[in-house]
């Protein structure tokens, strides 16, 4: 790799990295917000116009409260908690193709940080890692409470991983290809998987919501029976740091839906836009940012479907957590793979013999 | 570059894997052979073989050590398990003395192994990557990867009967 493009490949990184933490910081605001809308109240409006300065004012709070650790809290673990969490988080948005290919004179770069022919797996053990974090803070706090949070947050991650992964790969059948780059080409303007992938779609959403431990599926950190969950014992900005890599969490796989079942950044007529213009460098250029756009306004609207969903289902039982994952969605996930593979080959019977 | 990035992961493999042993918090252990399952996966990726150390990460750091974790966590809570067990002098003695036995004849056995030695003109570089490993599971291993998903099905029917609450049986 020339100089050039490993110089683009290290901006581009800290671009996405820097994304992720923006929208991240206004996922805060904007729960807020979309909750105080559900339950018809005004929400935060006092720092800055509409309360727009509300995630740095809190970020302030944060970092100036208290930083407590429980005298029986085994001292490294503790802090090394927070921290898993947050480079988790923050690592996974790195195959995710943001965007096609722009061309600046005689080069083209691709909008994808890293592409390798095993991204989804990537994704996915990344994503398994995450519970760690959970996991060593709630143990390491020395509390009933945390240890409960960190079991529940170990065994819902581990349930819903399996549906999950046998979920993608009746998207993997489809696509032959692990890499997101591959699958984000092959759905060009309006052939999405989500066309032939409603029931994978679904299990994958549901999984999606007990991966980042969101409501209904927050068991981890329910705060009516378990006060806080693994993050009881946290404070200051090592509470923050949890919290931030939830809402990371919700954006990198608010991403990967996006790119796994609504085309990425393919959207209706991109072809005929693009054949519209007479130079193809620039007709190129123009799809790529639209699409960069489109891309980025399905991962808001799945953000917002987390909170809406948030803020107006209640919460599952435990039982009726596992019972879901084991006994609904394995099955369902197995049908899901079985309807595909016969599927694939009934079409390829009717349009080969 | 590879060979001194070959030599960096594997020191740090081997101090991963003495730490495991030698911690004196079997938390910290689990921590430490998750390090080591990341550095085994780093020589998988030098090897050009990158399904293999996703799955390793996938299967062993992200499942099988959070069930190791989630474990240790129920029967350790913040407690010192080291102290409470008493060892004697002949304790010590025989262990050390079973050790190094084994140690020698790992030594012995490994002493004059050749490793083969792929040619490179006919070797495929390309041979880690998953399309291939998929081709050559299912069709030249066809039978032994077969044998293995029964293998596993066995011992999932296994644990679930062993698991399974008997009619009449009262478990709580």
């Amino acid at each position: 790799m020339d100089s050039v493009l490993l110089i683009y490949k290290g901006i581009y990184i800290l671009v996405i990295f820097g994304i992720s933490l923006l929208i991240a910081t206004y996922s805060t605001y904007f729960e807020r917000k979309i909750a105080a809308f559900i339950q018809d109240r005004v929400g935060p409006n006092r720092a800055g116009p509409m309360g727009l300065l509300q995630p740095l004012a809190d970020a302030g709070k944060l970092f100036f409260k208290e930083e407590f650790i429980p005298a029986k809290a085994n001292k490294m673990l503790f802090i090394l908690g927070p921290g898993i969490a947050m480079l988790v988080a923050a690592m996974s948005s790195a195959v995710i193709p943001f965007g096609d290919t722009l061309i600046l004179g005689e080069t083209s770069f691709d909008l994808i940080a890293i592409d390798v022919n095993i991204g989804i797996l990537y994704i996915f053990g990344v994503v398994s890692l995450g519970v760690y974090g959970l996991m060593i803070g709630g143990w390491a706090s020395n509390n009933k409470f945390s240890l409960l949070g960190a079991i529940r947050a170990a065994s819902q991650n581990i349930s819903y991983e399996l549906a999950m992964g046998l979920s993608l790969i009746a998207v993997l059948m489809l696509s032959g290809s692990l890499s997101l780059k591959v699958i984000a080409e092959q759905q060009t303007g309006f052939n999405w998987n989500i066309w032939y992938q409603p029931l994978g779609f679904l299990i994958f959403l549901i999984c999606a919501f007990a991966e980042t431990n969101r409501t209904p599926f927050d068991l981890p950190e329910s705060e009516a029976e378990l006060i806080g969950g693994y993050h009881t014992e946290y404070s200051s900005m090592k509470l923050g740091m949890y919290l931030f890599a939830e809402y990371i969490n919700i954006f990198v796989v608010s991403a990967v839906m996006s790119t796994l079942y609504f085309g990425a950044y393919n959207f209706p007529f991109m072809e005929n836009l693009r054949n519209a213009f007479d130079d193809p460098v620039l007709g190129n250029n123009v799809v790529t940012i639209i699409g960069v756009a489109v891309m980025f306004a399905k991962i808001f609207a799945f953000i917002f479907f987390f909170m809406w969903v948030r803020w107006t289902l209640p919460r599952f039982r435990y039982d009726q957590l596992m019972k879901l994952g084991w006994n609904i969605l394995i099955p369902l996930a197995i049908l899901n793979i079985l309807l595909t593979g016969g599927g694939i080959l009934l079409y390829e019977y009717f349009t080969n013999g | 570059m590879t060979e001194s990035l070959f030599f960096f992961f594997a020191s740090l493999t081997l101090l991963c894997a003495i730490m495991v042993v030698i911690s004196k918090n079997p938390v910290y252990s689990v921590i430490f052979l998750i390090l080591t399952f990341f550095t085994i996966s780093a020589h998988y990726i030098l090897l050009n073989a990158q399904f293999l150390a996703a799955v390793n990460i996938i299967v062993y750091a992200g499942a099988i050590m959070v069930l190791f974790l989630f474990v240790l966590m129920f029967i350790n809570t913040g407690k010192n398990v080291e102290g409470t067990i008493k060892r004697n002098v002949l304790a010590k003695i025989a262990g050390t003395v079973a050790g190094g036995l084994l140690f020698t004849v790992v030594v012995a056995a490994l002493k004059d192994v050749t490793l083969g030695h792929p040619d490179p003109a006919t070797y495929n570089s390309q041979v880690g990557m998953v399309e291939n490993l998929g081709k050559v599971l299912f069709t030249k291993y066809m039978l032994p990867f077969q044998l293995v998903a029964v293998l596993f099905l066995v011992s999932m029917v296994g644990a679930v009967m062993i698991g399974k609450r008997e009619t009449g049986e009262q478990n709580f």
